[in-house]
């Protein structure tokens, strides 16, 4: 059963189109991410759905009933918020039961579920607390009970781990993951942060100036990103793109970077058949930083895959070295073993993975193979 | 002129110059200082040592204990300016808290034309009280004032007289000073209500909240720091009232509007008693410690705890 479609949705405010015909189906039980640079309209369209915001056109079904003229409180919904929103003259026992004291549930059963929560996220000893005596980790967790309480159809996150600091960030986001596989629940999450999407999310969508460019599980978000904004957006270092001509060569596809210069890299791609029709022209070369690698690396396949590259900058992180190197003189990221540290301003010979390479239109920025 | 100013201070070398290019501040700032902070200070001090002599129309020298402070706390002046400083400090802080939390809530429900509303209701605190006073006491008076105006249009049963009624009168007083600085409040409250959280208001929503129980149990909690800084600055306004009620009643019908300032004056400056007007001056000054000095130990708690948290 689909626990929220969203149909052909759009927002303008005056002038200003901030969401764009949106098509949104998600299944029950799935945790979807919607993530985009700042401005691209997420937020919005959370609210939206929320009921805290209108619609200019398009519907929004929860739970396959129309909600567009219900309000948010009878929408079967719950919410997180970046700022965490508790009551702060509450304590947090009442800010977990205050939608309870709403809705007019009996004290014995708020009583209970309040219980059953807390003993959830492990927020018992807080529950007497105010909410200026916790800290944002804890802060964040009653913010959830607060959700988790209701047990609704549709749980909407907007941006709750931004406030976090980094190493707080990853254990909350391992928690969030954690809970949605217990309880099963619905899950719209809205980050701009692409490590939070592709770790925790069944399912992304890639927003981008008010439309949703791309709708998928994260594997084929991160390996078949629909278009350059994808590409580039998703991962971090985001993927390598650099002009490129497409050649057929006895019978194969060649793309050749910087062709006609002493240095340009020819690569021979096989299983790239959607290119054809692009052979003799210009396209767009993608290769994900972890795709090249030092020569001695064996990508699994057939025989590897070697070029001489000069070196401009080496970053060794600990867990990798990162190394800017220019591929037929475009700049190119390539993540390399933590122990091999090449000399910048010499030439080092490096392996890519051609399996995994993306070719993308110039003129529409789609991807064709 | 500032290079140089610049190089003397980090050669730690203070030069003429510098002393010379920061005259201005030091004008500024410390000239006015030191004159309010003598003033304040000093004609405080003269005051208490009047209230101890045996003053009369001019200062002279001598000890006579607390004989002023008896003779002005047995006054009949004195004690129902004290019970109508109860009434009408009570109820004009009451009062003007509720309508300016009132307007601050109307206007935070965002109108149209707020800015000029905002503008209009903050107005009056422009206005001197002496103007405050007169046109109130134009206003309310029964002969020419709203009374009149009533009258004419037809409905001759109307009476608004409580200007010149004895137990009325004081609510006069109540009036003008909330028209005079309930906007005040409003504008307070009305920073207080824009600093809430907007998602708080979006959670609360989505809790099912209806607009009252979202101000009584969420928004306006918030607002209990802003609301203990509006009490004490209109009791001070209130403990000092002096020109208002002056413009206004005058303390009149006969001393039914007395206030402990207008005591003050009457005895300093009309019965030629400088050593008791000093006595009942030193007595307002313990009633408005009585109230500043809980509120700063208040405030020095909340930084306390601020710095803490």
């Amino acid at each position: 059963m689909a626990a929220l479609s969203i149909r052909t949705l759009s927002k303008r405010y005056a002038n200003l189109e901030v969401l764009k015909g949106i098509d949104l189906d998600i299944e029950s039980g799935e945790f979807t991410v919607l993530v985009g640079p700042s401005g691209c309209g997420k937020s919005t369209l959370l609210n939206i759905v929320a009921g805290l915001d209108r619609p200019s056109a398009g519907t929004i079904e929860i739970g396959g009933r129309v909600v567009n003229d219900i309000p948010p409180k009878d929408r079967d919904i719950a919410m997180v918020f970046q700022s965490y929103a508790l009551y702060p003259s509450m304590t947090v026992r009442q800010n977990i039961t205050f939608g309870m004291e709403c809705r007019h549930v009996p004290k014995i059963e708020q009583e209970k579920a309040v219980t059953n929560v807390a003993k959830l996220l492990q927020i018992e000893p807080l529950l007497g607390r105010k909410p200026s005596q916790l800290s944002g980790g804890q802060r964040q967790r009653v913010a959830m009970g607060r959700a988790l309480v209701r047990n609704p159809l549709l749980f909407l996150f907007d941006e709750p781990l931004s406030n976090l600091d980094a190493k707080l960030r990853v254990e909350m986001r391992m928690e969030i993951k954690r809970l949605h596989q217990r309880i099963g629940a619905t899950i719209v999450y809205v980050t701009h942060d692409q490590i939070e999407a592709m770790t925790m999310a069944t399912r992304i969508a890639v927003m981008h100036q008010g439309s949703v460019q791309q709708f998928a599980d994260p594997d084929t978000v991160y390996r078949y990103p629909a278009n350059l904004f994808v590409a580039r957006f998703m991962g971090s270092p985001p993927m390598n793109t650099m002009p490129a001509r497409l050649e057929a060569e006895n019978g194969s596809l060649v793309v050749i970077i910087g062709a006609g210069r002493p240095d340009e890299v020819r690569l021979r791609l096989k299983g790239y058949d959607a290119a054809a029709p692009f052979v003799g022209r210009e396209v767009v070369f993608g290769i994900r930083p972890e795709c090249i690698a030092e020569g001695s690396r064996a990508f699994s396949g057939d025989a590897p895959v070697l070029v001489n590259a000069p070196v401009e900058m080496v970053e060794p992180t600990g867990a990798e070295t990162m190394v800017l190197l220019r591929l037929g003189g475009e700049p190119a990221m390539a993540r390399i073993s933590p122990d091999i540290r090449p000399a910048p301003g010499a030439s080092a010979s490096f392996a890519l993975d051609t399996r995994r390479i993306c070719l993308f239109d110039p003129e529409t920025e789609r991807l064709i193979a | 002129m500032t290079d140089a100013v610049s190089t003397a201070t980090r050669a730690g070398r203070p030069v003429i110059s510098d002393v010379v290019g920061r005259l201005p501040e030091y004008l500024m700032i410390w000239v006015p200082l030191l004159l309010s902070a003598a003033h304040l200070i000093s004609f405080s001090l003269w005051t208490i040592w009047i209230s101890f002599t045996p003053s009369t129309l001019v200062p002279v020298s001598g000890w006579v204990g607390l004989r002023n402070y008896t003779a002005v706390l047995a006054s009949r002046n004195w004690q129902i300016a004290f019970d109508n400083l109860l009434l009408f400090g009570s109820a004009f802080v009451l009062l003007s808290l509720l309508t300016g939390l009132l307007l601050a809530i109307l206007l935070d429900q965002r109108i149209r034309g707020e800015n000029v509303l905002r503008s209009i209701f903050l107005y009056p605190l422009a206005v001197s009280f002496v103007v405050t006073g007169t046109v109130w006491s134009w206003l309310l008076n029964p002969g020419i004032g709203i009374q009149k105006l009533v009258h004419d249009l037809g409905w001759t049963s109307f009476r608004f007289d409580w200007l010149v009624d004895r137990d009325m009168a004081i609510w006069t007083i109540v009036i003008a000073a909330i028209w005079q600085s309930s906007g005040f409040a409003m504008a307070l409250f009305l920073a207080g209500l824009r600093s809430v959280d907007a998602d708080i208001i979006k959670a609360a929503q989505i809790d099912g909240a209806g607009p009252f129980r979202l101000y009584r149990r969420v928004i306006l909690p918030t607002l209990w720091p802003i609301t203990v800084t509006v009490i004490v600055v209109q009791l001070q306004f209130a403990i000092s009232a002096f020109d208002l009620v002056r413009a206004l009643t005058n303390g009149g019908p006969g001393i039914a509007t007395q206030l402990p300032a207008l005591v003050v004056y009457d005895l300093m400056f009309q019965r030629s008693q400088l050593g008791r007007g000093a006595a009942a001056a030193v007595l307002m000054l313990l009633i408005l410690l009585a109230v500043l000095l809980p509120y700063a130990a208040w405030r020095y708690i909340q930084r306390r705890q601020a710095g803490h948290a």
